[in-house]
Order: structure tokens, then C-alpha cells, then sequence
């Protein structure tokens, strides 16, 4: 009974939140964007329809590049596929996060100590570099490499909270009420545990999401992202290494970036007004 | 990585020694460092090798040296790979050069050693990281605190803060080449200095050098202070919401005391989210120095990946890591002076 | 010398409007008087000694004054109350044992609060060993870290350091509630030991254990559902309660001793009202075996007898009656 109150009320202060209110709006509308711009041109992002670079006008919406490819059909194509990593890296970092986390705190013990040390190792390790090693070694490149990439060193935040809480939540005197009455330990989990770390796993998938589209960013302005499809980091690059700066093509390398600010950002404050929502204490008056 | 510092208070217990001795935080600290160098070491040595074919062949190919060159060249490769030997010696002898400072001759620059050339470019580096995230932190430390008692600061810095965290690094960077350099002209926006000097001490060499400095640097510094800014605030909030704050106001003490307590407190768990934070920075430092085109480490690890000397990319590998733990482990050192509780190294008793 | 209280009203601002925690509570603590506040979870207890020293958001003050020695104190205005904290009116709060601040030693965290609060700590500092000698706390806990101390001597700590001015009242909210048998029977002595010293003139000992205020108060108050029931001696509490709610709990309580393999404990039907929308008049009158419609207006608070006041329209029938 308290556990359906409890959540009604959450979702009374979810819809009264402005920054969820705000923050989630512009996240839908940036997918909006990236699900139907491609839709609203017949253009390749990589289709030369122009002599050479434009200023925005009514035929070329945000103008075009150095080699007269269409700047808007780069970008919401480019959007796609930030979204598209940023779920699966993302996605990737948490689930991995989430049971790795959770074995730890759990079992505690050796396995404990164990994953520890790994987790550590991961932390400390600056991923870019390792990414760096790999890619110019083996030459893999492609949107399911590099999320996977991401998300492998994406998960040791989401671990380390997430067995602090499983330790804090295993001791608890719900839980050993269970367990004394020969409850599973599958059931325990599913049940007791479980429902206590939804509204941290919900906020640290949001943070997971919003970390990965810059990490990818980075690795796609490097130039160790694919290099066949368009990315929002990618045109970037082309825009500095083919003289964007210079000639004052500055259609070409604004929208990715404010792109790439304003979802973040939206998805930070959003993580916000969901954490306000939560959490009683943090709600103002 | 997580560009917010404040991303999860969970759990800190392997960031701090409480409840444990010094001895025991820094042992545990230090065989993590040792694993994580022997695993990257390790890395750095196994990955060529799943190159096909014969990879001294191809780097050495794609280096298009001339034939005496190259040929000199394949030979102190295959010596220092050893790719005739068994794996193992191949390993020991890795390890064996590594320890002597010998990382190799660059194929892009040939004939100079990579140890060489990197350090070359190490000063440049640091000149831009280092105060860049000093600064950062210490003023972005200070206005966080300073959001949490102000109301209006609070709602002017806070999303200024949240903008700043939320913008990728180089594309900060773009923009205060573009707006700074190109059509302000107020900065230059490209090398480390003016084309036609030469390295030297003097004045007009600092000056150029200084203006050359600036614009990288405030790209990087403004994103990290957006980080340090939230997360201080909130750690502020945090502190003065705790039973010592509400004791002190209980029985009376004025605000400053009250304050001056929760600042010292919430930097504790800055210092170690600088620890956190070092992986985004480096990548940071790399994508800003790329952009401006500065001549640090980051910029010599794009020009390898672009000239294909793999030799050069693996040496840079290897510093960045030994860099990034060396300064772990300073920090280490820095949270330990910091925090009172870890000399006690005592559980509670009584 | 005494602590007057009159008409103190004070709600709780929330989302969902004002919750009533404290209404109309009229009392006086004389010097030397220990006064226990008893009552159940919610009864406004804790918010009585809150705000008698620090009113501050989401407690709103309503109405009612507090005067010290006929001296008016501004608990509404949180700066102007400033200078009476720890040196009129002091606390020793419910959670003590982390009230310190856990990176400074203790000595220097007593010195700059002190130091903040305009005393002058190399004067006092003689006065703080003694009292750490009363509390039987080592000289040189001033060196240590908090960590370094169990529960129990952090707590004592804090009542010396609460009562290192002599303030005229020490609220002790829940001081023993965390605390194992043996320790709470120290820790109780040890405030009627305070009290002996003048450490304290008078106390306010918060809690919901009677037993405890059995052994060291001078008078109990009941509290239920942010009203006063009774405010009477301890014996008189104890043996010859008056108003029906101080008689059930009084009857609810377990005797050392007795068996209770025939009957079972009894407890007090029902659940103390939601005070978010209370009901009229006496809150209790749902529950009260003897209530009627008279109970819908709120009962004066009656002194039947010298120090002894009830709030229940039986009473003031009973008075008219004789």
C-alpha cells in the first residue's frame, strides 16, 4: 500500500518539476529532429549539390560545406547517429555498471575485492588513449565499435554506486526479514532490492546517455570514429581540417556543437528535476 | 568517463581511508596503479601484434623512407621487437627497454628517438593542463560555494555552469578560435608561438608565447569550472544540511563559522573527483591542443595517427598512462594531507 | 526565575498546506526544575523544543510568546535569537553523536565556537576541564578526532559543551533513545548531576521512554496530537493521572515483574490523527473512552491543583461540580 502512494507521488512531483518539464522537453524535441529531419530533405549528407561552400538561404537551410555538400542533411543525419551511440554506449555502460556493481555488493568477499581492483583499473585508465591504441592498430571502425568502446569504460561510475547501494540496501532489516522467512534469493532481489534502485538506475542511465554523446564526440573529431557514416563530431572535423575557421563558414561548425550542448545539457537538467522528484529533500518550497 | 564530478556520492570508501590505515588506503592504491601500468604495458605490447601479416613490415612501409633508411630501420625494429625471439624473451625485452627510457625511434622523424620527441612536447602540454585545471577548480570551487548562499548568483551561475559542462571541449575551443582569433583578431589561434621565432628566452618570445597560451587555455579552463562550480555547490548544500551544521545553528553560531566548516568539508570529495575527472581532461587537453594546433603531447599523438608512426602513438600511450598515474597517485598523497581522519587511522573506540 | 510559556503555536509549512504540530501550549519551567515532555511520535514534542530555540523554516511561528525571567525571547526572529542560544536556552539534540564536525578535533572545534560566541576561551578553558572530569571524560579528548570516540562519549561531549555557559535551560531531545540500558541510566544521572553543579538551571527532557523522566524529573508533561494534556509532578503523573489519555498510557505500560501469560499487553485503540487537517476541538476525543460533545470545542487548560494542569472539559465539569 505505502509503496503505490509512494509512487503516485513521484510522479505528482515528476509532472510539477519545471526542469524535468523543460529539460525533457527539449530532449524529445531534439530526437523529434534527428527521427524526421532526414526525412524532410532528399539529399545525401555526403551528395555534392552545391559548386562549394554556401551560407545558409531557403534552398540549403544551414548552407553547405567546402565541397558543397548540404550542411542540414549532414547534421540531423549526424544527430541520428550521436543518439544512436549514445543509447547503445550508454545503455552498454549501465547494464555493465548494474551487474557488476551489484555481483560486488552482493557476494562482497573476494569477488568483492576482485571487482574492485577492476574497477579501479578502469577508472583510472584514460579510455581515449586505450581507444587511440586499438583503433590505429587494428583499424576498427563502425557505430557498434565505438559504442561498445564507450561503454566499456563508461561503467565503473554506475558500479561503484551501485554497490554502495546494494551493500547499504543488503543489511537492511526489510531484506533480512526476508531472507529469514526462506524467501529466494532471486525473489529477494527482484522485490525487495530491486525497486529501491530504480530512481538511481533511471538517473544514472540519463548521465551514462548524456556521457557517452560526448565521448563519442571526442572520438569522432579525432577521427577514430566511422568514417564512412556522418557524425556530429565528424563534421566538426572536416570543418576545421578543410578551413571552416578561416573562411568564416561558421554555419558548418555551430549547429554540431550546440547540437551536442543543448542535448547534454537538456539531459543534465532533466537528471536534475528527476533526482528532485525523488528525492523529498531536495524539493523546494 | 563522466564529464559531471558530482555524478554519484555513492561510494567513496576506496577513495578515502577511514576506517582503515594510511598504510593499508596507499597499498591498496598503489597495487591498482601497478596493475593498471603492468595491463597497459601489456596492452601496448600485445596489440600490434594482432596487426596481419608482419607489422614491422607494413609501419616500416608505410614510412616511405629511402631504401638505406628503411632498411637500417627494419633491422632495429625486429632487434628491438625481437620477433624472432619466443614471446616471452619478446615480453622481457619490451619491458627491459621500457625501463631504460628507450620507447623507440620515431618513423615520422626518423632518426630521432621517441622518448625525445616526446618530451619535446611535454612542457607544452603541461603549460596549457596544468593551469588550466588548477584554476579551474580553485575558482570554480569558490563560486559554487559562493551559489550556495546566494540566491541570485545561485540562478545566474548554475546554468551558466550547466552550459559550460555541457559543451564539448573542442567545439568550445572552435568557437574561441573563431570569435577570438578570426574575426576579433584578438589572439592567436594556432601553435604555441609565432611562426617565424625559434624557441628562446626573451621577452618577445614569453609575450608571443603568452598570447599563443591564452585562448587554448580558456577553452579548457570554462568547461571544467562549469564541473567544479555544480558539484561544489551541491557538496555545499550537502554540508549544511548535516547534524553538525544544524548543531552550530542550534546553539547559535554565526553563519561564517557554520560556512567556513562546510567549505572545508565539501572539498574533500573535490580532491578526489579531480582523481575521477583526469581521464575526461586528458581527452580534453587532446582535443583542444588538436584544435588549436598546440604542441603538446595531444597534438603529437593526432600528427603519429596522421604519419602512421606507430611507434611514436605507442610511446605517447605509454607516457599519458604513467602521467595520469603519477598524478593519481599525488592526489592520493594531497587527500591524505587534507583530511585530519586519515592520521587517526583508528576505528572508532571508546 | 522561570521559563513562561503561553499560547506557543507553531505549524509546519508543507507542499500540501500547514500540518498543526503545536497548538496553544501554556506551561512554566521554574529554576531547578527538571521538566520531562513525554508523548507519542508526532504528539509535537520534538517541535515544542525546536522551536524554543531554533524556529526556523518549514516551522512557522503562529502565535504565542516565551518570556525568561519576564524577559520576552524572539524565537520568531532567527537573528535576534542568536545571542540567547547557548547561553539562555541550549540543546543537547536527538542526533548528538554526530554533531560534531568530523574533520576538526574536538578541542579546536570547541575553541573557535566558543571563540565565535565572544567567549573567552583561555578563561573558560579551566571550567571545561572540570566538566570534563564530571562526565568522566579524559583530558585529552580535546586532541582527537571525533571518529575516534564511541557513541556515548560523543554525547557527552556535546552535554558539556551545550551547557559550558550555564544556559537556564537545557532541552534534551531524545538523549538515551539510541542509547543500551546501562548507558541510558548513566546518561540520565548525569543531567540531574548537572543540574546539582548548575551546569543547567533547568531542563526539558524529551522523550517518549516514561520510565526514564520516572527516575529523574520533577514534573511530566503529556503531550498528544500537538496539544497539552497534562502537566503535573511525577508522582502525581505516575499514581494519579487525571486526564483519560496520561491514564491509558499510564495503564499501557508494562510492569517489571508481572507476567503476562494470561493477558496481553493493551494498548490504546486507534491512531493519533493526521495533523494536516486535525480534527476540532480536543484531538484525543476519538479515542477517549469518556469523551462527548462537549469535546468538539478545545478544553481549557485547567489548574486543578498547585503545578497541575489538564486539559479536559471532565475536569472543568469536575471543578464546577464541587
Amino acid at each position: 500500500m505505502a509503496v503505490f502512494k509512494q509512487k503516485n507521488e513521484i510522479v505528482y512531483f515528476a509532472v510539477q518539476n519545471a526542469k524535468l518539464r523543460v529539460g525533457l522537453l527539449v530532449v524529445c524535441l531534439m530526437v523529434l529532429l534527428a527521427i524526421i529531419g532526414p526525412m524532410l530533405t532528399d539529399r545525401q549528407p555526403r551528395e555534392f549539390v552545391a559548386p562549394g561552400p554556401l551560407p545558409p538561404s531557403s534552398e540549403y537551410w544551414f548552407g553547405t560545406t567546402s565541397f558543397g555538400e548540404d550542411v542540414y542533411t549532414q547534421f540531423v543525419h549526424g544527430l541520428r547517429a550521436t543518439f544512436i551511440v549514445g543509447l547503445l554506449g550508454g545503455g552498454l555502460g549501465t547494464l555493465l555498471g548494474v551487474l557488476i556493481g551489484f555481483t560486488a555488493g552482493y557476494r562482497g568477499g573476494i569477488v568483492d575485492e576482485i571487482l574492485n581492483m577492476f574497477t579501479n583499473i578502469v577508472l583510472v585508465v584514460p579510455s581515449l588513449v586505450v581507444l587511440i591504441i586499438v583503433v590505429a592498430y587494428l583499424d576498427v571502425r563502425g557505430f557498434l565499435f565505438e559504442s561498445v568502446f564507450i561503454g566499456c569504460f563508461a561503467w565503473p561510475w554506475v558500479a561503484r554506486a551501485v554497490r554502495a547501494q546494494t551493500f547499504s540496501l543488503r543489511n537492511r532489516d526489510f531484506v533480512d526479514l526476508a531472507r529469514l522467512s526462506g524467501m529466494k534469493p532471486w525473489r529477494i532481489i527482484a522485490t525487495e532490492i530491486a525497486p529501491n534502485m530504480l530512481s538511481y538506475l533511471l538517473l544514472a542511465s540519463i548521465l551514462q546517455f548524456g556521457g557517452a554523446i560526448l565521448t563519442a564526440a571526442a572520438l569522432d573529431f579525432i577521427g577514430l570514429g566511422p568514417t564512412n557514416a556522418v557524425s556530429l563530431g565528424l563534421m566538426m572535423n572536416h570543418a576545421v581540417i578543410y578551413g571552416a575557421l578561416l573562411l568564416g563558414m561558421w554555419w558548418w561548425f555551430i549547429p554540431p556543437g550546440l547540437a551536442i550542448t543543448t542535448i547534454v545539457g537538456a539531459l543534465y537538467v532533466t537528471n536534475v528535476g528527476l533526482d528532485e522528484a525523488f528525492n523529498p529533500k531536495l524539493r523546494e518550497m | 568517463m563522466s564529464p559531471l564530478p558530482h555524478y554519484g556520492r555513492g561510494d567513496t570508501s576506496l577513495d578515502t581511508p577511514h576506517g582503515s590505515t594510511v598504510k593499508r588506503y596507499f597499498g591498496r592504491k598503489l597495487l591498482v596503479y601497478l596493475a593498471t601500468l603492468f595491463l597497459a604495458v601489456s596492452v601496448d605490447w600485445l596489440v600490434p601484434r594482432f596487426m596481419p601479416g608482419n607489422p614491422i613490415q607494413i609501419l616500416v612501409a608505410r614510412a616511405n623512407l629511402k631504401a638505406e633508411s628503411a632498411k637500417m630501420l627494419y633491422g632495429h625494429y625486429m632487434q628491438a621487437f625481437g620477433l624472432d625471439l619466443p614471446i616471452w624473451k619478446q615480453y622481457l625485452n619490451f619491458w627491459n627497454a621500457l625501463f631504460r627510457g628507450d620507447l623507440g625511434i620515431s618513423v615520422w622523424l626518423f632518426p630521432r628517438p621517441v622518448l625525445q620527441i616526446i618530451m619535446d612536447a611535454v612542457p607544452f602540454s603541461l603549460a596549457l593542463m596544468l593551469p588550466a585545471i588548477l584554476l579551474s577548480w580553485l575558482a570554480g570551487n569558490w563560486f559554487g560555494a559562493f551559489a550556495a548562499r546566494s540566491r541570485r548568483l545561485d540562478n545566474t551561475l548554475l546554468p551558466v555552469s550547466y552550459v559550460l559542462t555541457s559543451t564539448p571541449y573542442m567545439w568550445l575551443g572552435i568557437l574561441m578560435a573563431w570569435l577570438f582569433g578570426i574575426v576579433l583578431r584578438i589572439f592567436p589561434f594556432s601553435g604555441a608561438y609565432d611562426f617565424g621565432m625559434m624557441m628562446h628566452w626573451s621577452w618577445a618570445f614569453a609575450w608571443s608565447a603568452l598570447q599563443h597560451w591564452f585562448l587554448p587555455f580558456i577553452s579548457l579552463f570554462l568547461v571544467m569550472f562549469g564541473g567544479w562550480a555544480i558539484g561544489m555547490r551541491n557538496m555545499i548544500i550537502y554540508e549544511l544540511e548535516s547534524d553538525y551544521a544544524h548543531y552550530l545553528q542550534a546553539v547559535g553560531a554565526p553563519t561564517s563559522l557554520i560556512r567556513r566548516y562546510a567549505f572545508r568539508n565539501a572539498m574533500l570529495p573535490q580532491i578526489t573527483g579531480l582523481a575521477l575527472q583526469l581521464g575526461v581532461i586528458v581527452a580534453g587537453q587532446l582535443v583542444t591542443e588538436i584544435v588549436f594546433a598546440y604542441p603538446g603531447v595531444g597534438y603529437l599523438i593526432l600528427q603519429a595517427i596522421q604519419n602512421h608512426d606507430l611507434f611514436l602513438l605507442q610511446g605517447c600511450f605509454l607516457f599519458v598512462i604513467f602521467g595520469v598515474l603519477i598524478a593519481n597517485f599525488v592526489i592520493d598523497i594531497a587527500y591524505v594531507l587534507v583530511d585530519p581522519r586519515t592520521r587517526t587511522g583508528m576505528q572508532g573506540t571508546g | 526565575m522561570s521559563l513562561e510559556v503561553r499560547d506557543l503555536t507553531v505549524y509546519y509549512q508543507t507542499l500540501r498546506g500547514d500540518v498543526r504540530a503545536l497548538e496553544n501550549a501554556t506551561f512554566t519551567i521554574e529554576s531547578g526544575e527538571i521538566m520531562g515532555l513525554a508523548g507519542e511520535s508526532g504528539c509535537g514534542k520534538t517541535t515544542l523544543g525546536h522551536s524554543l530555540i531554533y524556529l526556523a523554516p518549514p516551522m512557522k511561528h503562529i502565535g504565542g510568546r516565551v518570556t525568561l525571567n519576564d524577559v520576552d525571547l524572539p524565537i520568531a526572529d532567527i537573528e535576534a535569537m542568536n545571542p540567547h542560544r547557548f547561553r539562555d536556552v541550549s540543546i543537547i539534540p536527538q542526533y548528538a553523536m554526530n554533531a560534531m564536525n568530523p574533520v576538526r578535533k574536538i578541542g579546536r572545534m570547541t575553541e573557535e565556537l566558543l571563540r565565535s560566541k565572544g567567549v573567552d576561551y583561555a578563561q573558560i578553558r579551566p571550567e571545561l576541564q572540570r566538566r570534563l572530569d564530571l562526565v568522566r571524560l579524559r583530558p585529552d579528548v580535546m586532541d582527537l578526532y571525533p571518529i575516534e570516540l564511541s557513541g556515548g562519549m560523543k554525547q557527552r561531549m556535546v552535554m558539556v559543551l551545550s551547557t559550558l555557559l550555564n544556559p537556564f535551560l537545557l532541552i534534551a531531545d531524545e538523549i538515551t533513545s539510541a542509547l543500551d540500558v546501562a548507558s541510558q541510566k548513566a546518561v540520565a544521572q548525569m543531567l540531574v548531576e548537572f543540574r546539582e553543579q548548575d551546569c543547567c538551571k533547568s531542563a526539558m527532557v524529551i522523550t517518549h521512554d516514561i520510565s526514564i523522566l520516572y527516575q529523574i524529573a520533577d514534573s511530566i508533561m503529556i503531550m498528544y496530537a500537538g496539544q497539552i494534556a497534562e502537566k503535573a509532578a511525577t508522582d502525581t503523573i505516575i499514581h494519579e493521572p487525571r486526564h483519560p489519555y496520561t491514564k491509558l498510557l499510564i495503564s499501557t505500560l508494562p510492569e517489571i515483574g508481572a507476567q503476562y501469560t494470561r493477558k496481553r499487553l493493551q494498548g490504546i485503540a486507534g491512531k493519533p490523527p493526521l495533523l494536516l487537517l486535525p480534527p476540532a476541538g480536543c484531538r484525543f476525543r476519538e479515542r477517549c473512552p469518556v469523551a462527548d460533545a462537549k469535546c468538539v470545542q478545545t478544553p481549557p487548560l485547567l489548574e486543578v491543583e498547585a503545578g497541575h494542569s489538564v486539559a479536559c472539559w471532565r475536569e472543568v465539569e469536575r471543578r464546577a461540580q464541587a
